[in-house]
């Protein structure tokens, strides 16, 4: 708007700036456009963006300290845990009152599992105590008295946890997310026996790479044979391909099991044949190979159907003239016709690979140790170990990840080089 | 045809079926001299895509053999025939710029690097596009898209060019235009041009000669004039230019001249063309242009007709007509600004030569 | 208007009729066998007493430690009674999930008269928990493997030995079980096997003898996977419940045999969650009365070969109802199949697993 002269601001007949005047006689249509897209709005809001705010917000939380152990927080903070001793009678008499309330109202052995995945033992630590709190003399002194109770109270180590995770928000997750830890001197690594999450990380790229890579190997040609065969032809072809989708996800995976164990159908084939002996059967499920294998046969028509929704807009008159001027069949392919598919081969590629990174039921049936996911874990965590900030703080990770991944894309490829259909 | 660099096609016999039941191309000869521009006229349909198809490659041949300067080309695969094309629409390769689209065709022929600049820029300066080597076929207008196109088929430097109506998408002005600048580069270049096109003024203005396709099968080929001063049957005369229908029996017979009897009863002089015997019915065909208002009495046909309508068109008039019960009987009177009235309902005389008037095969 | 009226009425009937008719409770349990033999032994014949009730059985117990607790965030619980196991029965008590039931008001004496507490002794494991059976963790083996020379094995430490016993294994994909029997047959007395496992030195041994066999073990996470394996030839030796190796005995008369030998105890049951508005408590208190006397934890084992939780229930247990063997013997608590048994620290795991289980899963991935 450089060119408009200053000063000089275009009104309507009766006065009013033009801008407001316009603006008022679009708020009609721009009302009734909201109105219209309200409930999708609404339901990808309460659907998908709350719960990923909450999952972000659950990979920090950590009010349940403070909120269990008022007192004993505010206490502690004078305490200094590179001091090498426990702290005094006045924490352990704030430890006594919090507990009391904490006991009455049932939520130290939530505490106490909360801080168990920091250090081994807390859990039974606070279950013990709640159970032991009765009968403490109430007149103190409470050092003894709790030392006495479990001799945990006594080591600093103790001490030094719940004053660490005592802040409403902590990195812990985090860390534990990077397989490191806050430790008295800082943030280090774990042992090296203990660290997982950095390498399933790598595991899990790797897959969803090799996924890809045999999704679009597969799944090309099928979609370019799609694209040239007459309509009656190509759906019954498409039917095929879809068939995938129409059956139940353990049928599908159970059949993988079928054919691929060493007893199963492909092994005993092979035996049969003499190609290999029968000491020798392949190992191809409970491994990577089956994890590439099954979750390939999953996402199949991910690659396929951009690919051929692309492949479809392609006049065969490139080819034609590609090979009138003079071009062989190959170079015709390579130089022509195959650009024009990265469009589709982006969109399935993208598709395929951002499924494949958050899958975890075919790998946890088929993949053994080696050809499961960062999703597993994550999976563990929420419904099993029900450590769910590290879950969340592994999700967001992911998320993270993806996203970044993402943009390499669009910087590699172009996001508006995709293209759907 | 001076510096003639063209090669010769010959079509032998040549069939072509697709399902097995029905002949789309029935049995084509067709002989093309070096640097001929030859034009496959007719409506879509008719087999002349399917015919130059068949030239370029991506059609096999049902029967009869293709030659290229006296090769036969049935098994020769497209790419090693050496034969540029324009296609319908322009084909130009969406992922490279209009240079390296340009350069395609010497790249995959293994001409060097300096060699290919100097051919895509002088390429490109001939359909006057030197400044868009650059661009994407995208950014480029309907019109320069289409000159890229045959630059493209140029470039190589072929000796036959294929247009399969590489004109259909523009606009009529533009058209024109291009018509001319193609017919300029082939004058220039020499090479052999097989073009297709439904168009008739197209294939009337830039062809050597033209061959009417029509049910698989070539009605007739000639040179523009020949094809419009003396159409050979009634499909012809039909589809070149416009053409006035005067149904009737043939009553007599005199060497290259005939008498019809039309269906009202009047009896015209027609040049005998296209029918046997007397007795036979025709159809005679009559250019809108050649019936004159300002008769004398000399004339060969004369007859009374009843203007039906006027239209004015600035550099001619239209007069609809009804002549010998048929009231779509056009005249075209140009307008030499004389004041000569002719009013709507007046009945007057019209009259023209036996030369002008073509006694065909009769049209149901 | 008619029609209007006509779908008004018969949405309102529809709701009287709900309501008034029956009330549901909404039972969650494994699914499969186990969740037959308690609809069988439990829920149709109260149901046949109480006929107001209609019970909705949910086959999730294996998440149901996650969905309570999201149940309770979200301040909706939908569930009336939930069947787990005691270590998740333990875990849902500390969260302040699951509702403390006192033993001797809420469940019934034995006929004999004994209090509840007595009858059912050290079972109850959490002020949470209504123990209903005994179950263990134990091997079963292929009793056809031509390599083994006609030797069986008979020991815990057989499944650790690949000269004699060569062949595939599977394990649980979890640490609990393996760490003990690894330690077991790593020559750690029984008594010591949690001192040990609680220092690093002895998780290292533990992990050690693990390595092994690593290269032929086949992971399981689904008790289901096991007795699959072994009728597929794709292992020799595998644990898993006892009660799936029966039904792949006694059922599908597959050549398998069971190795009681370090069996490891658990217990399965109910617990009730908290939060139940008063009248669904009230109805759920008087189903887990009725399903967890002497008789009709007696009843289950004629279904599926697990032990009754009572003591008093012990004599009662039966033939099996279809197959109409003696149950007895297949119990895992019968003292010929009890002869070497480990007993489960639930507490103690309670305390470790979240440690030991990182270990175990970087472990497992190396």
């Amino acid at each position: 708007m450089s060119d408009t002269h200053a000063g000089e601001v275009l009104t309507t007949q009766d006065g009013k700036p033009l801008k407001v005047a316009l603006a008022k006689a679009l708020r009609r249509e721009k009302l009734r456009a909201l109105a219209l897209i309200a409930p999708l709005l609404i339901f990808v809001l309460l659907t998908f963006v709350a719960p990923i705010v909450d999952m972000l917000f659950r990979s920090v939380e950590n009010g349940i300290v403070e909120e269990t152990l008022p007192k004993t927080v505010v206490a502690l903070q004078e305490w200094d845990p590179t001091s090498g001793t426990v702290p005094d009678e006045a924490v352990f008499v704030a430890l006594y009152d919090d507990m009391a309330v904490a006991v009455e109202e049932k939520t130290h052995t939530r505490l106490g599992s909360r801080l168990n995945y920091e250090a081994s033992g807390i859990s039974s630590l606070f279950r013990k105590t709640g159970r032991g709190i009765k009968r403490m003399d109430e007149a103190g002194p409470f050092k003894e008295q709790f030392i006495d109770l479990d001799k945990d109270w006594g080591t600093v180590e103790t001490w030094q946890v719940l004053k660490r995770f005592s802040p409403r928000y902590t990195p812990g997750y985090f860390l534990n997310a990077f397989d490191a830890q806050q430790t008295a001197n800082g943030i280090e690594l774990k042992p090296e026996d203990e660290r997982i999450y950095m390498y399933l990380f790598g595991r899990t790229l790797f897959l969803s790479v090799a996924i890809t890579v045999s999704c679009l190997l597969l799944g090309y040609p099928i979609a370019y044979l799609l694209s040239a065969l007459p309509l009656r032809s190509s759906n019954l072809l498409m039917i095929l391909v879809l068939l995938p989708f129409w059956t139940s996800l353990l049928v599908r995976t159970s059949a993988w099991k079928v054919l691929l164990q060493q007893q199963g159908v492909i092994n005993d084939f092979l035996v049969w044949t003499g190609i290999i002996s029968d000491a020798g059967r392949l190992v191809m499920i409970n491994n990577q190979t089956g994890t590439i294998i099954a979750m390939t046969h999953i996402l199949l028509p991910f690659m396929i159907l951009p690919l051929y929704s692309v492949m479809k807009t392609i006049s065969p008159s490139y080819v034609r003239a590609a090979k009138s001027l003079g071009a062989n069949d190959w170079t015709a392919f390579w130089r022509v016709y195959f650009p024009q598919t990265i469009p589709g081969i982006g969109a399935g590629a993208v598709l395929v690979f951002i499924l494949s990174i958050g899958y975890y039921i075919t790998p946890e049936l088929v993949g053994g140790t080696s050809g499961i996911f960062i999703s597993n874990r994550i999976a563990y965590h929420i419904s099993s170990s029900l450590n769910w900030g590290l879950g969340a703080a592994l999700g967001t990770l992911l998320l993270v990840a993806v996203l970044v991944l993402f943009v390499v894309y669009d910087k590699i490829v172009g996001i508006d080089n995709v293209k759907l259909g | 045809m001076a510096n003639t660099r063209g090669a010769a096609v010959k079509y032998d016999s040549v069939q072509k079926s697709y399902d097995g039941e029905t002949l789309v191309v029935k049995n084509l000869n067709l002989d093309i001299p070096p640097g001929e521009f030859l034009t496959m006229l007719g409506p879509s349909g008719s087999g002349k895509t399917t015919c130059l198809m068949m030239l370029a490659g991506f059609e096999p041949a049902t029967h009869g053999e293709i030659y290229l300067n006296d090769r036969p080309i049935n098994n020769v695969p497209p790419h090693k025939r050496g034969i540029g094309m324009v296609f319908q629409n322009y084909a130009l390769f969406p992922h490279m710029t209009v240079a390296e689209n340009l350069a395609f065709p010497l790249q995959v022929r293994g001409v060097g690097k300096a060699e290919q600049q100097d051919k895509v820029k002088r390429a490109l300066e001939m359909v006057e596009l030197g400044a868009f080597g650059n661009r994407r076929p995208a950014q480029l207008s309907g019109g320069q898209q289409q000159r890229v196109a045959v630059a493209r088929a140029l470039v190589f430097d072929p000796e036959l060019v294929l247009m399969d109506e590489p004109l259909g998408a523009l606009d009529k002005q533009l058209r024109e235009q291009m018509q001319y600048e193609i017919k300029h580069i082939h004058e220039n270049l020499g090479v052999t041009v097989v073009y297709v096109t439904h168009d008739q003024t197209e294939a009337l203005t830039m062809s050597d000669r033209v061959a009417v396709f029509n049910d698989g099968v070539i009605q007739q080929l000639s040179t523009p004039d020949d094809l419009y001063e003396d159409p050979q049957n009634s499909f012809v005369a039909q589809f070149i230019g416009e053409n006035n229908k005067l149904n009737g029996k043939v009553v007599e017979i005199n060497g290259s001249e005939c008498l019809v009897e039309i269906d009202d009863g009047t009896k015209l002089k027609a040049d005998k063309v296209n029918v046997a015997a007397v007795g036979d019915r025709t159809t005679l065909s009559l250019r809108p242009e050649r019936v004159e208002f300002d008769t004398v009495d000399t004339m060969d046909n004369l007859v009374n007709g009843r203007i039906e309508e006027l239209i004015y068109l600035g550099d001619h008039i239209r007069v609809r007509m009804n002549v010998g019960g048929n009231d779509e009987f056009i005249v075209k009177v140009r307008n030499r600004g004389e004041k000569r009235k002719l009013a709507v309902g007046e009945t007057v005389r019209v009259g023209w030569a036996l030369n002008d008037c073509k006694a065909l095969d009769a049209v149901v | 208007m008619k029609l209007k009226t006509v779908i008004l009425a018969g949405t309102a009937l529809a709701f009287a009729g709900s309501t008034a008719m029956a009330k549901d409770m909404t039972i969650v349990s494994w699914g499969g066998a186990y969740q037959a033999s308690q609809k069988a032994a439990y829920a149709d014949p109260y149901v046949a007493e109480n006929p107001d009730i209609n019970v909705i059985w949910d086959e999730s117990s294996n998440e149901a430690v996650a969905k309570l607790r999201a149940m309770n965030e979200a301040g909706n619980i939908t569930w009336d009674l939930v069947d787990v196991v005691a270590s998740d029965a333990i875990r849902l008590c500390d969260e302040g999930l699951a509702l403390e039931i006192d033993p001797d008001t809420d469940l019934a004496d034995a006929p004999d008269g004994t209090k509840a507490s007595e009858d059912f002794g050290d079972l109850l494991v959490s002020e949470c928990f209504i123990p209903q059976i005994v179950y263990s963790t134990t091997f079963g083996y292929r009793s056809d493997v031509a390599e083994w020379n006609g030797k069986e094995p008979d020991d815990i430490c057989d499944v650790f030995d690949l000269e004699t016993f060569p062949g595939k294994r599977s394990l649980e994909k979890r640490p609990i079980n393996n760490m003990e029997w690894a330690l077991l047959c790593d020559g750690v007395p029984k008594e010591e096997v949690y001192n040990v496992l609680e220092t690093e030195e002895g998780q290292d041994r533990a992990f050690k003898k693990l390595d092994s066999i690593k290269d032929n073990v086949v992971w399981w996470s689904a008790g289901a996977e096991t007795p699959q394996l072994l009728a597929d030839k794709e292992v020799v030796i595998g644990s898993t419940y006892n009660g799936r190796l029966f039904s792949l005995i006694e059922e599908q008369d597959q050549p398998v045999k069971m190795l009681w030998d370090a069996q490891v105890f658990d217990l399965d049951g109910w617990i009730i969650p908290a939060g139940l508005p008063e009248d669904r408590l009230a109805m759920v208190k008087d189903f887990v009365k009725y399903a967890t006397d002497t008789q009709r934890l007696a009843d289950q084992a004629k279904y599926i070969s697990y032990g009754p939780a009572r003591k008093s229930s012990a004599p009662l247990v039966g033939k099996h109802a279809d197959l109409g063997i003696e149950m007895a013997p297949h119990m895992p608590t019968d003292p010929n199949n009890a002869k070497n048994t480990f007993l489960y620290n639930y507490e103690w795991w309670a305390d470790y697993r979240d440690d030991i289980d990182a270990k175990f899963q970087a472990w497992l991935a190396q």
